[in-house]
């Protein structure tokens, strides 16, 4: 084995290092460009659903009326909507403390036919914490209470 | 009173961090003067003023003092002892006066013990740890006081989130904490050699029982939240790729990678220039991970916006400590004297390597946490998780895995690929014999088998550099590293095993009804009400058994009182060869109730490898630190010598 020149070898470990961490950063954009439409608004997802074998997020508010417990005791079926569009959903599990209909609520699954399964159901889960995906939500809902409390008159 | 006292302690430890900075900077400006001998004094004192002002916030929480605005929020006079003392440090401004403090205290340790690196360059290393607490001292004092009082006292505290009232999550932020500022002083100590031009062994020898101390807090920091974030969330799982998680990996990562370059420039005087370069990266990372956590930028990037003071302060502490940093290393580089050689094939190039992988990774990370709030900025939302994480962060942990196995077999300098081919033979046979018997027998995915695989030959591969050495002469450092890559195979075993073998069953059933999980059946006893001190339950009574007696297990669903708040307790069974997880959820309706269960195969093995990587840590820093104490003491005692020698001869001369 041979020694290389001490100023070979600063150069040689500074492009190997180099080339590592650009390839790695090129590996990084990919992976992050393939998974950016990880997440998915009610409208986004009845105009352009992903392929029934990817995970996805689909974010929304759960429409009033609309938890339906399933006979099997525990399995539920809900539609998330975005006052634009809406999808129902249906979670096999234990749903989150907070999850009450006309909140926000992040679902992660696969589309099925017609029906977003969802694996995991994320609310919010301390008055502290919210997932960064229903701030808006929260806010939003917040402006439509706000326009209908001062909209409507007293009947 | 006591907090007035805390406010002035914090005050004069301000000020005497300032001296302190001040001091040294003009020491090393010039020659020949003696200012930098206040260095030493004032980090001694600043870190007994800055204790005295966090022993006054504890103080103010034991007594629940609710004239205190912090007091007030965060804490409730019928809080369990233990939970509101740790509630002094569960929320900001506690924490960063748990961060002040630490810091403080470990100047005073560098102030009151080091004695191996020239004066010089303590001074140097002080006035960077200066410059550093000057930025945080501001920032409590202006934007996150502590001691701030309420204009009348409040009737009752807010309390504290019930998720918090924790004995794994109240260490959990404080061990963090004690890694990033170790991390810190890592950083002042590249700092201090880079101004006064000592980046060599010595240096490497001072610095390294800081990053092994820092990297063994975080190991253990993140060990601990994982474990809190497994049994308290109720979720099943042990890591999310959340961010607050990434922010402490990130500084773990270079951490990791630090500590093994430090070990070649003080073993080999080799990789100087890239120690330096790590230490800064490290710090950074800690800084980036504190403007994470604490800066709210996490729950919404507009949230950030609307309250900015905080996180922006924190960014701009960012800037220019980073700033300033990489300035004097991109000056001084070029005056870092190339270090020694090594060959292709030697245990240096195994490191250099393994240290470009582990910053790859990092990058992984890093672009992987901070890509979702740059492009929320931008107006889009993206989320980021495991399926981006795990494959992109595997492509560079399994080489890593595979050099780290062959790593502690190379020699120094220089090897020959001969010399090790039977080892390496070795632990390529126990890797395809492992993988081989994973695919055939059991359904599980590609990275859990892979990782099965890599468990068993880091496991068979730790133990290698003990083999053909007397036992009780192996230096205390070796075994630090035997049994910390040990811990390494332990944890990814049990990763893999969890990933790749886990059981998981929903079932809704009534009183005595039964559900199957992994060797276990659970059958439901009944679900009771049940209080606490501040909070009601429900209580379920399962018994599982797997043939054998039947244990009893109680998961609850908790309902605290202030504030109000439901959370899941879940219960677990621990057997040598698994854990069976449960956890109650709703009422069915109909008299049913939800059960979730999970049977997690060797799922605590990822917490006892932890341990066992983070008690390598520990043997490795009390072994380096008991052989250069040796040394010295040897030093002594030849200086000594040589001085009663001459005073013999100058007898002997004047008789003559």
């Amino acid at each position: 084995m041979t020694m290389l020149k001490a100023k070979h070898q600063r150069l040689v470990l500074v492009v190997i290092a180099l080339v590592v961490l650009i390839g790695a950063g090129l590996l990084a954009a990919w992976g992050l460009r393939s998974e950016a439409n990880y997440f998915y608004t009610p409208s986004q997802i009845v105009a352009d659903p992903p392929e029934k074998t990817r995970l996805v997020r689909l974010g929304g508010m759960v429409q009033t009326g609309s938890i339906a417990q399933q006979a099997d005791g525990v399995s539920i079926r809900f539609v998330v909507s975005d006052g634009e569009a809406s999808m129902p959903v249906q979670f096999t599990g234990i749903v989150p403390d907070l999850f009450v209909e006309n909140s926000g609520v992040v679902a992660e699954g696969r589309m099925g036919d017609g029906t977003f399964m969802a694996e995991t159901l994320l609310a919010k889960h301390d008055e502290n914490y919210v997932p960064r995906e229903l701030q808006e939500m929260t806010e939003h809902q917040a402006q439509q209470v706000v326009a209908e409390t001062t909209g409507g008159s007293p009947e | 009173m006591t907090a007035e006292i805390g406010l002035a302690a914090l005050w004069m430890a301000a000020a005497l961090c300032m001296l302190q900075f001040i001091a040294g900077a003009l020491a090393t400006r010039s020659e020949g003067n003696d200012i930098g001998a206040l260095t030493r004094p004032a980090a001694i004192v600043q870190g007994l003023l800055a204790l005295t002002a966090f022993a006054c916030l504890l103080w103010l929480f034991a007594i629940t003092d609710l004239s205190v605005k912090l007091v007030a929020t965060n804490s409730h006079s019928e809080k369990p002892m233990i939970y509101k003392l740790t509630g002094a440090w569960g929320n900001h401004e506690g924490s960063m006066l748990l961060w002040v403090a630490v810091m403080a205290l470990s100047g005073a340790a560098i102030g009151a013990l080091e004695k191996r690196l020239p004066e010089r360059t303590i001074q140097a290393v002080l006035a960077a740890q200066g410059a550093v607490g000057v930025g945080f001292y501001a920032f409590l004092i202006g934007s996150s006081n502590p001691f701030e009082r309420l204009p009348s006292p409040a009737a009752q505290g807010a309390g504290l989130n019930p998720l918090l009232q924790d004995w794994g999550l109240a260490f959990h932020p404080p061990t963090l904490y004690i890694g990033y500022v170790g991390l810190s002083v890592a950083f002042s100590f590249v700092v201090g050699a880079l101004i006064t031009r000592q980046v060599n062994p010595d240096f490497a020898r001072a610095m390294r029982p800081w990053v092994l101390g820092a990297w063994v807090f975080l190991t253990l920091g993140i060990a601990a939240g994982s474990w809190w974030a497994y049994y308290e969330l109720g979720w099943g799982g042990w890591w999310f790729w959340d961010p607050v998680e990434n922010a402490s990996l990130m500084p773990w990562l270079a951490a990791t990678a630090l500590l093994h370059s430090v070990t070649v420039l003080a073993a080999r005087d080799a990789l100087r220039t890239w120690t330096v370069m790590l230490g800064v990266v490290a710090f950074s990372m800690s800084m980036l991970g504190t403007f994470i956590v604490r800066s709210g930028v996490l729950t919404s990037v507009h949230s950030f916006a609307v309250d900015p003071e905080r996180g922006v302060f924190i960014l701009i502490l960012l800037a220019l400590y980073i700033g300033g940093a990489l300035a004097l290393f991109a000056w001084r580089a070029s005056s870092i004297a190339e270090g020694k050689r090594f060959a292709v094939a030697s245990r240096e190039t195994a490191l250099v390597f393994n240290n470009i992988m582990l910053c790859a990774i990092l990058g992984v990370v890093l672009l992987g946490t901070l890509y979702p709030l740059m492009a929320e900025a931008a107006g889009d939302r993206v989320s980021i998780g495991p399926p981006y994480f795990n494959p992109v962060s595997a492509v560079f942990a399994l080489p890593m895995f595979a050099v780290m196995a062959v790593g502690p077999i190379l020699r120094w300098r220089q090897d020959s690929a001969r010399r090790i081919s039977k080892g390496v033979i070795v632990l390529a046979a126990v890797g395809v014999v492992t993988a081989l018997a994973g695919a055939l027998l059991s359904d599980a995915g590609i990275l859990p088998i892979l990782g099965l695989a890599f468990a068993a030959v880091i496991a068979v591969a730790a133990v290698m550099p003990l083999y053909g050495r007397k036992l009780s002469r192996t230096p205390m450092a070796t075994w630090g590293m035997v049994l910390a890559h040990f811990g390494v195979a332990v944890a990814l075993f049990g990763m893999a095993s969890e990933s790749g073998f886990s059981k998981e069953t929903l079932a809704a059933v009534s009183a005595g009804e039964s559900a199957q999980i992994g060797p276990y059946e659970v059958t439901l006893e009944g679900v009771e009400p049940l209080a606490g001190p501040n909070w009601t339950a429900l209580e379920a009574r399962l018994s599982a058994s797997d043939g054998g007696d039947a244990v009893i297990l109680r998961p609850q669903s908790r309902t605290f009182v202030q504030p109000v708040q439901t959370t899941t307790e879940s219960a677990l069974l621990n057997r040598w060869d698994g854990q069976l997880y449960a956890v109650l959820g709703q009422a069915a309706g109909d008299g049913r109730w939800q059960l979730r269960l999970w049977w997690k195969p060797f799922v605590a093995m990822i917490w006892y490898g932890s341990l066992l990587i983070a008690l390598g840590g520990i043997l490795a820093a009390v072994g380096h630190i008991r052989r250069s104490r040796r040394r010295k003491a040897l030093e002594v005692r030849l200086a000594e010598q040589e001085a009663d020698l001459l005073l013999v001869r100058r007898q002997e001369e004047a008789m003559a």
